[in-house]
């Protein structure tokens, strides 16, 4: 059954208010989420104070001046810095979203940033993607071939690769699945809009030979039809992808191959 | 604690090969709906507020009566398919099976006792 509080020790608590830097005028406030599982402690939430005349304009900047000048312990991860490794998902002003390439001036007062949501965390602001990576991995995310492979390589029109085109620039940020609400009921057994998309992605190449084996293993009540085009997987994509309408072309795949 | 791969946990017991024709008659009975409720508005609306006799009459036409009969059916069945999705959702374990027989039993009967209500008046 559907739990609708949380259970004691994970009840959030007001954490250690920072104090704000000494001769600043552009200061701004950031409350975020911090955990521990070595103390033992309830989450809570730590207040920072920015001299924002000295920081960059992403919200992954603040977060990065944070650690290195007020407060080493705070956790996160972070890598390219541009949008592309997927490593800086992390739920900031409500939304889910990059850290890289969410700026700070599209937040109004005080910024809240807490780790994706409904996903085990492993620390501070680091959520326990291992179950999201293995649902991408039983996708079979590969070109699956049964022809012999040809001399050069396996030819594609320019139509037919245009057609992965708003598909494979997915970075597997995790975004869409954990702003899903039904992933976050389900999604032990559900996919989520990420790996459905990339799914899509292979079920359309026009080089894989899979396609039909690909359907079968997605034709199941809570795989892919959890899916009730909630749509908040295309608001929250930080790449402008369309995760909801991946999965409207899956389910038409279904249908259109029976009747 | 299960020492199962993660691999393993994702997979689960495969595919049960089915949800699409559930989907599709869920479409099917949208699209209906969509015709036969402002149908049955119409019709329902007509009528609504005459006397006893008045409707015995009415509704001893096809037209009004089909309409009716339809709606009842497809609406129910929509309901409870729609419903079974629901429970789905946020019901696991026997719970689940237990409403969802539940609710298909309160459709189909309040479908059937729909059905048999218009065809005494019809007939």
């Amino acid at each position: 059954m559907v739990q609708l509080t949380l259970p004691k020790n994970s009840k959030i608590r007001t954490g250690k208010t920072w104090p704000k830097p000494e001769g600043a005028t552009n200061v701004r406030k950031f409350s975020i989420y911090r955990w521990n599982p070595d103390d033992g402690d309830n989450p809570r939430v730590d207040t920072y104070f920015i001299d924002m005349d000295k920081c960059g304009p992403m919200v992954l900047d603040a977060l990065i001046k944070i650690k290195n000048e007020i407060d080493p312990t705070l956790t996160f991860r972070r890598s390219c810095r541009e949008g592309i490794c997927g490593s800086c998902a992390m739920n900031i002003d409500g939304i889910n979203t990059l850290a890289c390439i969410y700026g700070l001036d599209e937040i109004e007062g005080e910024v809240k940033i807490y780790p994706l949501p409904h996903m085990p965390v492993v620390k501070d602001l680091i959520p326990d993607l291992t179950h999201f990576y293995a649902q991408h991995a039983s996708i079979m995310p590969w070109l699956e071939t049964k022809t012999n492979r040809p001399a050069k390589e396996w030819k594609q029109s320019i139509e037919d690769r245009k057609k992965l085109d708003g598909l494979y620039e997915c970075v597997m940020c995790a975004s869409c699945s954990t702003a899903c609400p039904s992933y976050w009921w389900n999604g032990d057994r559900y996919l989520g809009p990420a790996a459905l998309l990339h799914a899509y992605r292979w079920i359309i190449d026009s080089r894989d030979e899979a396609t039909g084996e690909r359907l079968d293993q997605l034709e199941d009540p809570f795989k892919l039809y959890r899916c009730h085009t909630i749509m908040n997987c295309t608001k929250t994509c930080p790449k402008g992808l369309n995760p909801a309408k991946a999965i409207a072309e899956i389910k038409k795949m279904m249908v259109e191959r029976r009747i | 604690m299960s020492f199962m791969t993660d691999r393993k946990r994702a997979i689960g017991w495969g595919a049960a090969k089915s949800g699409t024709e559930h989907f599709w008659s869920m479409k099917k009975s949208s699209i209906a709906l969509l015709i036969l409720i402002p149908l049955f508005v119409f019709t329902f609306g007509g009528i609504l507020g005459a006397s006893y006799e008045e409707v015995l009459i009415y509704y001893a036409r096809p037209f009004p009566a089909i309409v009716a009969a339809l709606t009842l059916i497809v609406g129910f069945k929509h309901f409870n398919d729609g419903f079974q999705v629901l429970i789905e959702d946020y019901v696991h374990g026997v719970w689940e099976k237990i409403i969802i027989l539940g609710m298909t039993c309160v459709s189909y009967g309040a479908a059937a006792i729909g059905v048999f209500a218009i065809a005494r008046l019809a007939l």
